[in-house]
């Protein structure tokens, strides 16, 4: 290895510029999760409802969004609907609509599954004590689905991190694309810049999953039933 | 959509469809041999091993594949480990994958009732031989549906490796939607492959679940 290729990171403002792009990635996959959470816990609740249309519709849509993968409904979004309907997003904004539709359907899915996973007697139990419907809801199946369901929506903010590493493939500028920018650009003064972009955008990465991921076991821990 | 248009590109999505499967296929299979030996490392408390299985898991789970595969391709060159494309794609899978397929024989390991390696201990078997013969067909079948789910998982991650230039589903698409500008077409006929690929999957991970818990191992 010649003399520290590593030191392509502090010319100049190469490793500003790395944060800032990880920040674009991180921003969108906050925005989206948040959008999940509002359109998932209503999607989540309707899922168990007796109605089977209403059932039905949304399985389908889980189960389509499920199916394929994250990239293909990014190029799907993004290309086909310019293409088809001439409407012009921003990657960034195609990024945000296809991870909401995603991450809705995901979070419907745990909401669904929190909800569901309360035992019979807790309602049985909480109609007998005299509580009306709303009450049982509000006091037995809520706080004990949220026990459940916290642990497993942080969980989906690091798959919602991670699947932001696809968006470079529509244009967004984030950590990758910057990356590749600082390669070209230092080609001939540290060739092997891409060894130590790549690594650091990797270690980046790691630094912005693995807090959140332990904070999904530290909850999984204390919620545990 | 004009139908001469799928005629022309059929043969080269049938090819591709090939090369993600067979791509697919070998990465499992390096996952499922990388997460054996890190769930068996971690449930038997090797030591070291153990803690550089801890340190692998979280690296991997916590970094994503295009990440990864980033590093492999352009950045491992650099130290003098050139890979080409199929190569680098099938050690991300692997790499990837191994954690999630740890965790989940891991899960199988731990759901078995520890009664059941006390009981083997106290009829004469040796630790090694209660793990193969009493805990691990246990736990093989406890695990199944974690397994499936994980196969299903890098099917469709396998996807991004058209960044490392390996000619898969989604490189045939761009190709064509940057050479002929048929993005209906090339779009429509990317989300049909994916479909027949998963679907299938899907279906038959489903069926081999429902076999696991008539066998009567799953609670």
């Amino acid at each position: 290895m010649p003399d520290l290729g590593l030191n392509v990171l502090f010319e100049g403002r190469n490793f500003v510029r790395l944060l800032g792009g990880l920040w674009t990635a991180l921003w969108i996959a906050l925005a989206a999760m948040a959008a999940s959470v509002v359109l998932g816990l209503p999607m989540g609740v309707l899922m168990t409802s007796r109605h089977r249309l209403v059932k039905l519709a949304l399985r389908g849509y889980l189960e389509a969004i499920r199916v394929l993968p994250q990239l293909v409904l990014l190029f799907v979004f993004y290309f086909d609907l310019t293409y088809v309907t001439g409407v012009n997003l921003s990657p960034e904004l195609a990024a945000f609509i296809v991870f909401t539709l995603w991450g809705t359907a995901e979070m419907g899915d745990l909401v669904r599954g929190a909800i569901t996973a309360i035992p019979l007697h807790q309602y049985q139990s909480g109609y007998a004590l005299g509580l009306k419907p709303s009450q049982v809801q509000a006091f037995v199946v809520l706080p004990q689905s949220v026990r459940r369901l916290l642990p497993l929506a942080v969980n989906l903010v690091t798959r919602m991190v991670k699947t932001t590493s696809l968006i470079v493939l529509i244009g967004v500028t984030e950590v990758l694309k910057v990356g590749q920018q600082i390669i070209d650009r230092n080609r001939f003064q540290y060739p092997d810049a891409a060894l130590w972009v790549y690594a650091t955008i990797f270690l980046l990465y790691f630094l912005a999953c693995f807090p959140i991921s332990r904070l999904a076991q530290t909850l999984e821990r204390r919620f545990a039933v | 959509m004009e139908l001469a248009v799928f005629r022309e590109y059929l043969p080269a999505y049938a090819r591709a469809a090939l090369a993600t499967l067979g791509i697919a296929a070998l990465g499992i299979v390096l996952a499922t041999a990388v997460g054996l030996v890190t769930a068996v490392v971690q449930y038997a408390q090797v030591p070291v091993a153990r803690r550089v299985a801890a340190v692998y898991v979280e690296l991997s789970r916590n970094t994503p594949l295009v990440v990864q595969l980033f590093f492999l391709y352009y950045g491992l060159p650099k130290v003098g480990l050139v890979w080409g494309s199929g190569t680098c794609a099938v050690v991300g899978l692997g790499f990837l994958g191994g954690s999630y397929m740890a965790e989940a024989f891991r899960s199988g390991l731990d759901a078995v009732e520890p009664a059941q390696t006390q009981s083997a201990l106290a009829l004469g078997f040796g630790p090694a031989l209660a793990l193969r013969h009493v805990v691990a067909p246990q736990a093989v079948a406890l695990a199944t549906p974690a397994f499936t789910a994980n196969v299903i998982f890098l099917i469709k991650e396998t996807s991004v490796v058209s960044i490392v230039a390996y000619p898969d589903l989604v490189y045939v698409a761009k190709d064509y939607i940057g050479t002929d500008y048929n993005t209906a077409e090339a779009l429509f006929l990317l989300v049909v492959f994916y479909l027949l690929i998963v679907l299938p999957v899907s279906l038959g991970a489903a069926a081999l679940e429902r076999r696991v818990r008539r066998a009567g191992f799953g609670a």
